[in-house]
This record gives C-alpha cells, sequence and structure tokens, in this order.
C-alpha cells in the first residue's frame, strides 16, 4: 500500500475564517498557585496558519499557558476563546476533541506502548465505534482500525520513525521520543498545535530535522502552531511573530526582529545594564 | 494491493503486505497453530481425565475468566482493585436466586441458563458502573482500601441477605445450567464415550472462556484498550490527547464487573455449593494473584495464571506425602513443622513475592524471554 502525503492523510487541519478572525484569542489569563501569580494578565491571539513562538526566562510562565489552553490548569481570571469557544474551564478530552493538541516539554509517551498504539492514540477521539463494535472486531471497528492504521503509517513515514513502529516507546532514545510525541500530536489532526520545547537537549543536526518537520507541517497542513522554545536561533528563523514573557507577564509581542531589538527583552535576558540600578 | 507469495512469507512471519494481515488477532502461524493446539487439547481432556481432574479444568476455565476481568481493570487500566470477588459474589447470587431452586426462606426462580448467565455479568456491571466514579477520584493504594471498603459492605449484604444467600455458614445451591431443557451439568455420550456431569460442564466452561478470552482481547488491542493503556501509563497525557478519564475508568470497571459475575457464577455451580464468606478478600487476592503470575496487561496471561493458582495447591498436595513427616504432615493432627493447608499458603505467598521481585511480567513474560532467546538463537540478544 502506498504512502501518502501528509495533507492527504490529515484533512482536517486547516480551518476556514473571515479574515481577519483570529484562531485563537487570551485575554486577561490569571494563574495563582497560593500567592504566586505564574500567568500575571497575559492576552494574544493567534491568527488561522500562523506560527507563533512564546519565548522567555526559566519560570516566566511560557508552559503555565500551554497548560491553561489545554485544560490541565484552570486559570482563576480571563477567557480563551477557540473558534469562538470558551476553552477555560472545560476538560482537557473536550479541549482536545475541539482541536488542539499538544507535545510536552518532559516528553509525556506512554511507555509501555509500542510506537504505532501511541499514535493511533492520537487518533483515539477519531475512531467513533464502540466497546461493543471492538469486541466483534468485524466491519465497523475493523474497518476504522485499518483506515486509522494507514493515516498513522503516514505519519510514520513523514517523521522518519518506520523502523522503529512496533517498539515499545519507553526503549527509545531521547531524540525519536520527541519525534514520536510530535506524531502523536499530529495524529490528533489539530486545528492548532502546541509545541513545548520541541529541540529541548538536541544537537544541530537533531535541530535541523525537527526544524524540518515543523517547516513541512505549516507548509503541508497549514496547521497553526505555538511553539515554546529556548533555542533563540529556531524561533527567530520560524515565528511569524513572537511574545515574550518574564515573571507572569508579557514585554513584548511582535514580529522576531521588532522583539529582538526590545530594550524590555534584552533587559529580562541579559539583566539591567550595569550602574542603572 | 496482492497478497504476498505463499513462497516468500515462508520463513518470514513477520512479512505483511498490508495492514488487516498486521493487525490480525492471531498474526503470525506460529501464534494461529500454537492456539489451535492448545485448544484441541483442552477440548479432548474429557475423553481422558477422571471427573476429580476435570472438576480441577473447569475451575481453571472460571478463575481464568474472572482474572481476564481483573486484568481488564488493573492490569491494563492500572486500576488496582481489591474488591473483585464482591463482583464475583453479585454475579453469583444473581446466577443462584434467578436459576436456582427455592429451599425454605431461600428464593430461587428455576429460569433458564440464557436468562440468568447474562443477568450474572450484566447485575454486577451495573454495580460496577455505579461504584466507578467513586473509585474513579482516587488511584494506587487509595484506590486499593477504596475497593477493600466495598469489600466489607459487599461481605455484610451476603451474611445479612439470607434470602438471597442462604446466611452466614449455611449458603446456598447454585443455579442450574440448563439450556432450554437441556442441563450441562448432566452425563452425556459424546462422541461413543459417555462424559461424567463434570466434563460436560467443563467443555461449556471451556468455550466460554474462549469466546470471553477474544472478546476481551479484541477489546485490550483497540480504542478502548489502548485508551486504558494510556490511563495507567500518565494519565493526564491521556486526558490531553482526549481519552475521558472518568468514562475509560468508568468502562474498565463495568466490563471487569462483567468477567467477575460471569465467573462467579460458573464458581458456585463447579464448587456446588456457596456460603457468603467465599466472597471475601483471599479470594480477591486469589485473583490477583492470577493476574500478576499469569502477566499482568495480557490476556493469555490470566488463563496460565489461573492454571497455576487452581493446580499449584493440588500439586503440593499431591507431594507433600513424599516430604519428610517431620516438615509437612499429611494427616489430620500430624506431629510436623506444618500441615498441607499451610504448605500450600506459603508457598503460595512465596510465589507473588517471587514474581514480583523476579519476573513482574508474570509467567507470560517468563514465555516472551524464552521466544526471544530462540528467535535471536544463537545470538545471546
Amino acid at each position: 500500500m502506498s504512502t501518502r502525503i501528509l495533507s492527504e492523510a490529515l484533512t482536517g487541519t486547516s480551518v476556514d475564517l473571515p479574515a481577519g478572525t483570529p484562531l485563537l484569542e487570551a485575554d486577561g489569563i490569571e494563574l495563582r498557585f497560593g500567592g504566586t501569580r505564574a500567568i500575571d494578565g497575559v492576552g494574544f491571539d493567534v491568527r488561522p496558519g500562523e506560527l507563533f513562538a512564546v519565548i522567555g526566562p526559566n519560570g516566566a510562565g511560557k508552559t503555565s499557558i500551554f497548560n491553561c489552553i489545554s485544560g490541565v490548569y484552570r486559570p482563576q481570571q480571563g477567557s480563551i476563546r477557540f473558534l469562538g469557544a470558551e476553552l477555560v474551564g472545560e476538560r482537557p478530552d473536550r479541549i482536545a476533541k475541539r482541536g488542539v493538541a499538544r507535545t510536552f516539554q518532559n516528553i509525556e509517551l506512554f511507555d509501555n506502548l509500542t510506537v504505532v498504539e501511541n499514535l493511533m492514540l492520537g487518533r483515539h477521539q477519531h475512531l467513533d465505534y464502540g466497546v461493543l463494535d471492538a469486541m466483534r472486531y468485524l466491519g465497523r471497528a475493523r474497518r476504522a482500525e485499518l483506515a486509522n492504521r494507514r493515516i498513522v503509517e503516514d505519519i510514520v513515514d513523514f517523521l522518519e520513525i518506520a523502523a522503529q513502529r512496533k517498539l515499545p516507546v519507553g526503549m527509545l532514545p531521547y531524540g525519536v521520543k520527541k519525534r514520536v510525541e510530535l506524531g502523536r500530536a499530529l495524529a490528533m489532526e489539530p486545528k492548532l498545535l502546541l509545541l513545548d520545547e520541541p529541540v529541548a537537549g538536541m544537537n544541530a543536526e537533531e535541530t535541523e530535522d525537527m526544524a524540518r518537520f515543523i517547516l513541512d507541517i505549516r507548509s503541508e497542513l497549514d496547521t497553526a502552531m505555538i511553539l515554546v522554545e529556548h533555542d533563540m536561533g529556531l524561533v527567530m528563523d520560524l515565528a511569524d511573530r513572537v511574545m515574550v514573557m518574564d515573571f507572569g507577564r508579557r514585554i513584548a509581542l511582535g514580529e522576531p526582529a521588532a522583539v529582538q531589538a526590545d530594550p524590555a527583552v534584552i533587559q529580562a535576558y541579559l539583566g539591567e545594564p550595569e550602574g542603572s540600578t | 494491493m496482492t497478497a504476498t507469495p505463499r513462497a516468500l512469507r515462508r520463513g518470514r512471519p513477520e512479512l505483511y503486505s498490508d495492514y488487516a494481515a498486521d493487525q490480525a488477532i492471531w498474526n503470525t502461524p506460529a501464534k494461529r497453530w500454537s492456539t489451535l493446539a492448545v485448544l484441541l487439547v483442552a477440548a479432548s481432556l474429557p475423553w481422558f481425565l477422571g471427573r476429580d481432574l476435570l472438576g480441577l479444568g473447569a475451575l481453571v476455565a472460571v478463575y481464568a475468566i474472572s482474572g481476564i476481568g481483573l486484568n481488564l481493570v488493573s492490569g491494563y487500566a492500572g486500576q488496582i482493585s481489591l474488591g473483585h470477588a464482591i463482583f464475583m459474589g453479585i454475579g453469583a447470587y444473581t446466577a443462584a436466586v434467578l436459576g436456582g431452586s427455592p429451599s425454605g426462606s431461600i428464593r430461587g426462580f428455576e429460569l433458564d441458563l440464557l436468562v440468568w448467565l447474562p443477568l450474572a455479568g450484566l447485575v454486577p456491571a451495573a454495580v460496577g458502573w455505579l461504584f466507578a466514579p467513586l473509585a474513579a477520584r482516587v488511584r494506587g493504594l487509595y484506590l486499593a482500601i477504596l475497593t477493600l471498603g466495598l469489600l466489607f459492605v459487599g461481605e455484610h449484604v451476603f451474611k445479612e441477605a439470607t434470602w438471597m444467600t442462604g446466611g452466614s455458614g449455611l449458603g446456598r445451591k447454585p443455579a442450574e445450567p440448563t439450556v432450554l431443557g437441556f442441563s450441562l451439568y448432566e452425563e452425556r455420550v459424546v462422541l461413543g464415550t459417555e462424559l461424567s456431569a463434570i466434563g460436560v460442564f467443563y467443555l461449556f466452561c471451556l468455550l466460554l472462556l474462549v469466546v470471553m478470552a477474544v472478546l476481551a482481547r479484541n477489546v485490550a488491542r483497540t480504542r478502548q484498550g489502548r485508551a486504558f493503556s494510556a490511563v495507567r501509563d500518565r494519565d493526564i497525557a491521556a486526558e490531553v490527547m482526549g481519552v475521558p478519564l472518568l468514562r475509560t475508568k468508568r468502562l474498565a470497571f463495568t466490563l471487569s464487573s462483567f468477567y467477575a459475575g460471569i465467573g462467579g457464577a460458573l464458581l458456585t455451580i463447579v464448587l456446588g455449593f456457596t456460603t457468603p464468606e467465599r466472597w471475601n478478600l483471599l479470594l480477591s487476592i486469589d485473583f490477583l494473584a492470577v493476574v500478576l503470575i499469569g502477566g499482568a496487561a495480557t490476556i493469555t496471561g490470566p488463563i496460565i495464571g489461573a492454571g497455576f493458582v487452581v493446580l499449584m495447591p493440588r500439586f503440593i498436595e499431591t507431594f507433600a506425602g513424599s516430604l519428610p513427616e517431620w516438615f509437612v504432615s499429611t494427616a489430620i493432627g500430624g506431629t510436623g513443622l506444618l500441615n498441607v493447608f499451610q504448605l500450600q499458603r506459603l508457598l503460595f505467598g512465596a510465589m507473588i513475592i517471587l514474581f514480583l521481585v523476579v519476573e513482574p511480567r508474570g509467567l507470560f513474560g517468563v514465555w516472551i524471554r524464552v521466544r526471544n532467546y530462540f528467535k535471536a538463537w544463537p545470538f545471546s540478544y
């Protein structure tokens, strides 16, 4: 059976919105843990098909933003609207069903399952048969499993992990696990893809590979992405717009070049100029 | 899409040319033939073995059915349950009330097996469904304690509801396994040989085990089974992937209780009699042993585990006679250090510890190791 290119396998990733309408609109998000404000009144919007990057020093609240969008945390204040629906207060699995997929900073794969099974889990919400169909494994369940297996294999092919497809994920090296996690998120056929440090801990070559995958996903699927990353080179090369955070607050938002020249950003990363305090 | 030529497939059992062949339940010739061989041997046993051993065989099949149930919730979905015995008890009493005969104050409706057997699964499944939201709130040790609580509540109810159970220490007779007037527990001439009643019932239990094992395997290897494993391994990631936690855990408890109930109903028939005390913690632990010794998160595992847990005490009993008298006394009131029952329990406990420490994947894991050794032979890995 021939493999298909990604855009033929995953058809539900692009959205048709009237011009100027944002895909995701976050407004005044405030997330507190006791007295600590992890996110302090942050707002931003992500346009359809855009690659939106979030950067900032450690502890700035980048991953917390992801956790708010995907429903793992519930911010005390603010709203996050995605395709017109409010995400704050929704269960993570409902948010996933709306078309938001993510990867994790510290790989959160299902270690005892194989690569294919992990990706099939990404297809969970696209499999519509019930448990009684599954028991018989005839007709509906079998058809759905085989059709989705084929989609999964197209993703395996795209990410070049065919050699590992039947291995339990726990046995794989770090770089491959990162790819599998990207694959699992892709399998969800997302309209918005959240990538949490996709190249953390990778060497130059692996970083290049990952950058290529991200660019290919963009050009083939037209999926909007939010990227949290510490690798400045990668962010500046790939992102359409960059939001910079520090201590839970948004300190800059704009095109990569403009953000790089922003004095507040330089101060957050490099500290105050000598003698200014 | 063309099938791979036979000559090309020979010696390459994992050469697939379509996903259907790869995803089939028995996806290599070796699996197909070995399953068939085991089935044939198991099905021919009534023609060779005596009543006593066939009773044990039926017990293995029944233990395997319930064991598969516990493995769905504890092995696959990772929700440790000590309450399995209660779901078995609910199934057993549902069957006994619907299919048993009344005596004195004990109720019995003498219905057909086609009525009581499905209900013996569905009633516990409904209880499991109701119980799941409570169980889904906690995990790990807390869940173990919560299910332990269920066990005590259940045991109390069983002791008090004498119209159903006959009461503490007295007990009642089980359901009659009669399908449309045809008794499955009666001597019959099959293929020119007269089979004992238990032999006939053994065949029925075996058939039921095969069907239920295949159904469970189909669940385990598809959408919901993967969701079970995801919830076990990383529940937050599973939720973010679109797996609803409560619904998934609820399904695991419901399915598991269904299997438990069927197993419980058949168990009372094999044993011929049941008291409310039977459905206690020890029985639950027996089934944890079935799962752990057999192999967690597999379907074959609990079947092997059931064989081990049921047959080991008999094995010890048989060979205790050849041990020195000062160590194990076989006669009642003997002077030995241990009696046979104590030796059985001691070795049983030791086995659980041994497997947890040395081979957490159980006997099935041992088999995988042996298989991989010969796959790679003559290389060591």
